[in-house]
């Protein structure tokens, strides 16, 4: 089963969730962690990363002998990367999708596929908890790529859960696309149902089943606990504000160590995601030590 | 024309909020809300629309079944999964790379541009505003943060303003590289947690790849001194000024809550260090 | 010799466009002020990305010799570079101001980009 964690908002408590989630579940589990911008996970689960990959995107490299100057290759490719000045054909890498339009379509097959790093995917375990994420390269503009090569390292038989990067663009998309159940965290704050509102229309459209958690639930109004009745969406957890909480959190201590009777809430709200997400064939999760 | 750019690496910080407060500080500004993903700033700042427009990022393939033999030409050259089985394009997947238009053997693709968003200038409560909404999962490219920075240079124009003060997107990626370039100075906030300082390393190093000077805000600093002490030590050892430290404070959400900005609504120990902060910006970008 | 003018309008007396890749239109004319053509650059205006290699390409082909401009990108540079244009910047006032600069040699040829990349 392969659960997202996502917010509109960020900084609301994805990483908290997401990280609680993994832990309780031990062995049986793996974290990705797929906001490859700023990823955070590792800080908390400590893991021993024993791999590291960088990861490429194939770009277009021309053998100028074999080129006809038809100029093809720049009349197909939409991002600018490549095109034809005067004599010479020109590439501009780091515009380039990575699309491979213009290797296939030249007509005197003259280019072949070079590479540009976008960034690097680490692997190993925190504990018993299988642990993979991808660090995007900074400068680099595209991080869709990257998580994609994170959930490649999807083992279906275990339960995944994916830390999402916050918003509602394409990286969360290329995050929770395929996912078995979105779990969105957020605030009870003018700008974190704002943000909800938009994370829920993203998100909709991929027609996964979708539940809210209300973190530092006591801090601002109600209004998100009426919009969720409003749109039929389960409110899964109220975290409370909780100063003792917010130190550990800012030691990079998981919210179960500094707070241990969370685990068994956490354990609740994965039986909880699977009724949700109808996996009947699933064994119900014991608490973990 | 001075362009101030106020970023965070990680979300939640506390960028927005701290942008309304300085534009309402500022009092004299064109403000330019350019995390187009999640915006926030209209929540604080009121905006009246004056004019809009729509935003078109690029294209989307679709199609054509009467047209569609399905060889499968499409699917195989697809790079981004975006065909289905049945031979329709998921838009949410399209890159608009255009590569199944040019392999389909029967023209049964058709290229539509698409509608990415809308952009507004409108007049606010802190004055010319500029901002976006892009549509939920579409792609942020980068290209509508550079239309709303250029929109809000040209309104400073027209409105005699001398400061745009651009409220940035959380991460180091796209949106958040097409906020900075060119900027006259970046702002980082940050706060007192291992994410806060890894994030806004993470951020530093963006700018400073881009010869940007950058300064750097400490955000709720009282949930952990000694992380707030860290952060500043190493602020200190690369040179990069410490514009100031905010404590946390519930009357942020209040004021929020009653759609204002926490300077405007009280005047206690927060607005006091905003304000405090305020003047040490407007010293560094003078200088 | 063709020169390009970035331009906010269509005749000498329009004022010119500081920007390249975005500019509104490109004037094509001889030294002596006589307009060979007038570039629409609104395509360009609307790129996704890539606005400032894309107008290089169109002024390469149209044989350009010489950009008068405000300010040109490290893209749009290496463009420009590539099809042999000399690059001129940090020009203002009119078109016509700007043609005149160009004629008592006291355009600033640029050498490498002025600005840092944009969309």
């Amino acid at each position: 089963m392969v659960i997202a964690v996502a917010s509109g908002k960020g900084g609301t408590g994805k990483t908290t969730v997401a990280t609680s989630l993994a832990s309780v579940l031990g062995p049986a589990g793996q974290l990705l962690d797929c906001d490859v911008e700023e990823p955070n996970c590792h800080i908390f689960m400590n893991p021993e990363l024993h791999t590291s990959v960088t990861v490429n995107l194939p770009v277009p490299v021309v053998d100028m002998s074999r080129c006809s100057r038809c100029g093809t290759c720049g009349d197909v490719c939409r991002f600018s990367a490549i095109l034809l000045i005067g004599d010479e054909v020109m590439t501009f890498p780091e515009m380039c999708h990575g699309c491979g339009g213009c290797t296939l379509l030249c007509p005197e097959d003259a280019i072949t596929e070079g590479v540009r790093a976008l960034g690097v995917l680490e692997s190993g375990f925190a504990g018993p908890v299988e642990f993979v994420h991808g660090r995007l390269r900074v400068g680099e503009a595209m991080s869709p790529p990257l998580i994609k090569e994170v959930k490649k390292r999807i083992k279906p038989e275990k339960t995944t859960i994916i830390d999402a990067p916050p918003g509602a663009s394409c990286p969360v998309i290329a995050t929770v696309k395929g996912a078995d159940f979105i779990i969105l965290v957020t605030e009870p704050t003018p700008f974190g149902l704002h943000d909800l509102r938009i994370a829920v229309e993203a998100v909709s459209a991929l027609g996964v089943p979708m539940g809210v958690i209300l973190n530092r639930a006591d801090i601002g109004t109600r209004d998100v606990q009426h919009y969720c009745d409003e749109q039929g969406l389960p409110l899964l957890m109220e975290i409370p504000h909780d100063r003792t909480i917010a130190e550990g959190y800012a030691r990079g201590e998981l919210l179960v160590h500094a707070a241990p009777r969370y685990r068994e809430r956490f354990v609740d709200l994965l039986n909880g995601i699977r009724d949700l997400a109808f996996q009947p064939n699933d064994r119900p999760i014991e608490a973990t030590s | 024309m001075k362009e101030i750019v106020i970023i965070s690496g990680k979300g939640g910080t506390g960028k927005t909020s701290l942008t309304a407060s300085f534009a309402y500080l500022a009092q004299d500004c064109v403000i330019a809300d350019c995390d187009v993903d999640a915006a926030d700033l209209h929540l604080l700042a009121a905006p009246k629309v004056l004019h809009e427009e729509a935003f078109h990022g690029g294209v989307k393939a679709a199609i054509d079944s009467t047209k569609c033999t399905q060889c499968g030409k499409c699917t195989e050259a697809c790079r981004y999964g975006a065909i289905s089985d049945d031979f329709v394009v998921d838009p949410l997947s399209c890159e608009g790379c255009s590569v199944c238009f040019h392999v389909c053997p029967s023209e049964a693709v058709i290229l539509e541009e698409s509608l990415n968003g809308r952009w507004f200038i409108s007049e606010s409560r802190f004055g010319p505003m500029v901002h976006a909404e892009l549509r939920p999962g579409e792609e942020n490219s980068g290209k509508l943060v550079a239309l709303v920075r250029n929109q809000a240079k040209v309104l400073t124009g027209k409105s005699g303003k001398t400061l745009v003060l651009v409220d940035g997107a959380p991460g180091v990626g796209c949106p958040v590289i097409s906020s900075v370039t060119g900027a006259d100075h970046v702002v980082v906030v940050t706060e007192p947690t291992l994410s806060g300082m890894h994030d806004m390393k993470r951020a530093l190093e963006l700018v400073q790849g881009f010869n940007i000077p950058a300064s750097v805000i400490i955000n709720k600093y009282d949930i952990a001194p000694e992380m707030g002490q860290r952060i500043q030590q190493w602020c200190l050892e690369k040179q990069t000024p410490v514009l100031g430290l905010i404590p946390y404070d519930a009357a942020v959400t209040k004021a929020m809550v009653h759609g204002r900005c926490v300077v405007e609504f009280e005047n206690g120990e927060v607005s006091e260090a905003i304000k405090r902060i305020w003047e040490n910006l407007i010293s560094q970008t003078t200088s | 010799m063709r020169i390009a003018v970035t331009a906010m309008g269509k005749d000498l007396d329009a004022d010119l466009d500081p920007r390249f890749g975005r500019a509104l239109y490109f004037l094509i004319v001889e030294p002596n002020g006589s307009i060979e053509e007038v570039i629409d650059n609104s395509t360009n205006i609307n790129a996704m990305q890539g606005a400032g290699i894309q107008a290089g390409k169109v002024l390469a082909d149209k044989k350009v010799d010489v950009l008068l401009t405000g300010h040109c990108g490290p893209n749009a540079f290496k463009t420009l570079n590539a099809a042999g244009i000399k690059v001129g910047v940090e020009l203002r006032g009119t078109v016509r101001e700007a043609l005149e600069s160009f004629n008592r040699t006291e355009v600033k040829f640029a050498s490498s980009p002025n600005v840092e990349g944009h969309w």
